[in-house]
C-alpha cells in the first residue's frame, strides 16, 4: 500500500510539470521574442539530451556511445529514413560491445 | 439531402482523422523501438527486486519517466523514504516543464481539452519528434497525429514493462543494453536535417551539450539539462537572427 502512494506521489509530480504550462500558457500573450525563444529550447534540449547522456551508453567506456553517435550523425547526414539511423547505431553499438569488451 | 451530405462529410473527417492518427504512431516507430527494450528491462529489473508486476505496470502507466522510474527501483530496493523518491523524481523530471512550454507553444491551436491529455504524453522523445516535425507551409499541427505519436509511444511503454514482469524468469535484465544508444541515435537523426538547413542550429546544439557536460560536473542529471537548455536556448535566440 505505502507503495501505492508513492507511485501516487510520483504520477503528480511528473505530470504537472507537463501539464502547468498547457493551463499557463492559455491565458498569456507571447511577445514575438518569447516566441522565438520557444522555437530555439528544442534544439538547445536536443544537444543537452545528447551530450554528454551518450557517452554512458556503456559505463567506463565513452568512446563506445561516441561511436555509436558518429554512426548515428554519418547515417542521417545522407538523409537516410531514421530507422536506419536508430539500427545503425544499434549495430555498431552491439559490435564494439562484442569485439572490445 | 443535407443530412446526407453532412452525413458524408462526417465520414471523410473521420477516415482522414483516423489516417492522420495512424500517420503519427507510424512516424513515432523509432520511439516505440527505443522505448520497448528499456520497458521490457524495467519490467524485468523491477520483478527482481521483489515489486509485484501490477505496480511495476502502475508506475510506468502513471508516472510514464523512464530514469525515475530506475532511479525509484534502486531507491525502493535501499529502502529510501518514500518522499525523497517523490522528490528526487519532480526534481529529475523538472525539465518537462521546459519541454512542455516549447511544444505547447506549437500545439497553440487546439482546445484545452485536447492539450491537457496530450500533455501527460511529453517526454524527451515525442518532445523532441515533435518539435522537429516540419509542417509544410505553416500548416498547424494536427491534433490526431499529436495523438498518434504519444499514445504509440505511451503504449509500447506500458505493454513493455507488462512483457518484461511476466518473462522475467527467461529475459536477462540486460536485454535493452546495446538498445539504448537508438534513442540517442534518433535524436541525432532529428537534428541532422535542421543543423543541415541551417548550421547555427547545431552552434546552439553543441553550446548546449557542452554547458550541459559542464553543469554535470556539479549538479544531477535532470538539473543539468535544465540548466543548459535555457541558458543555451536563450544564447541561441541572439545567434539565431529574425525568424
Amino acid at each position: 500500500m505505502e507503495l501505492f502512494f508513492i507511485i501516487l506521489g510520483m504520477a503528480l509530480v511528473t505530470f504537472i510539470p507537463r501539464l502547468l504550462p498547457v493551463l499557463i500558457m492559455d491565458r498569456l500573450t507571447l511577445s514575438p521574442w518569447v516566441k522565438k525563444w520557444l522555437k530555439t529550447i528544442p534544439y538547445a534540449a536536443l544537444g543537452a539530451l545528447i551530450f554528454p547522456g551518450i557517452l554512458s551508453i556503456e559505463a567506463g567506456v565513452p568512446f563506445i556511445g561516441l561511436a555509436g553517435g558518429i554512426v548515428a550523425g554519418g547515417i542521417a547526414f545522407f538523409k537516410l529514413h531514421i530507422i536506419y539511423v536508430v539500427f545503425g547505431s544499434i549495430f555498431t553499438v552491439m559490435l564494439m560491445k562484442f569485439f572490445l569488451l | 439531402m443535407h443530412t446526407q451530405a453532412r452525413e458524408t462529410n462526417k465520414f471523410y473527417e473521420s477516415t482522414n482523422n483516423k489516417q492522420i492518427f495512424l500517420n503519427g504512431a507510424k512516424t513515432a516507430m523509432p520511439i516505440v523501438i527505443g522505448y520497448l527494450p528499456i520497458a521490457i528491462s524495467f519490467g524485468v529489473i523491477s520483478s527482481q527486486t521483489g515489486i509485484p508486476m501490477l505496480y511495476a505496470a502502475l508506475m510506468s502507466s502513471m508516472v510514464y519517466a523512464g530514469a525515475s522510474q530506475f532511479m525509484a527501483l534502486n531507491m525502493l530496493a535501499i529502502d529510501v523514504l518514500g518522499i525523497e523518491i517523490i522528490l528526487a523524481t519532480l526534481i529529475l523530471n523538472f525539465r518537462h516543464f521546459i519541454m512542455s512550454m516549447s511544444l505547447t507553444s506549437k500545439i497553440q491551436h487546439l482546445p484545452l481539452k485536447w492539450k491537457i491529455p496530450l500533455s501527460f504524453g511529453i517526454t524527451d522523445e515525442t518532445f523532441a519528434l515533435l518539435s522537429m516535425e516540419q509542417n509544410e507551409e505553416n500548416k498547424q499541427m494536427k491534433g490526431f497525429f499529436v495523438a498518434g505519436v504519444m499514445l504509440a509511444s505511451y503504449s509500447s511503454w506500458t505493454l513493455g514493462t507488462i512483457i518484461g514482469g511476466m518473462l522475467s524468469m527467461f529475459i536477462p535484465p540486460s536485454v535493452g543494453a546495446s538498445m539504448s544508444i537508438g534513442l540517442y541515435a534518433m535524436f541525432i537523426g532529428l537534428l541532422m536535417p535542421a543543423i543541415k538547413e541551417n548550421f547555427k542550429v547545431g552552434a546552439i546544439a553543441i553550446i548546449s551539450g557542452v554547458l550541459c557536460y559542464l553543469f554535470n560536473l556539479f549538479l544531477n542529471s535532470g538539473w543539468a539539462i535544465v540548466m543548459a537548455t535555457l541558458i543555451g536556448s536563450f544564447m541561441g535566440t541572439f545567434i539565431v537572427k529574425g525568424e
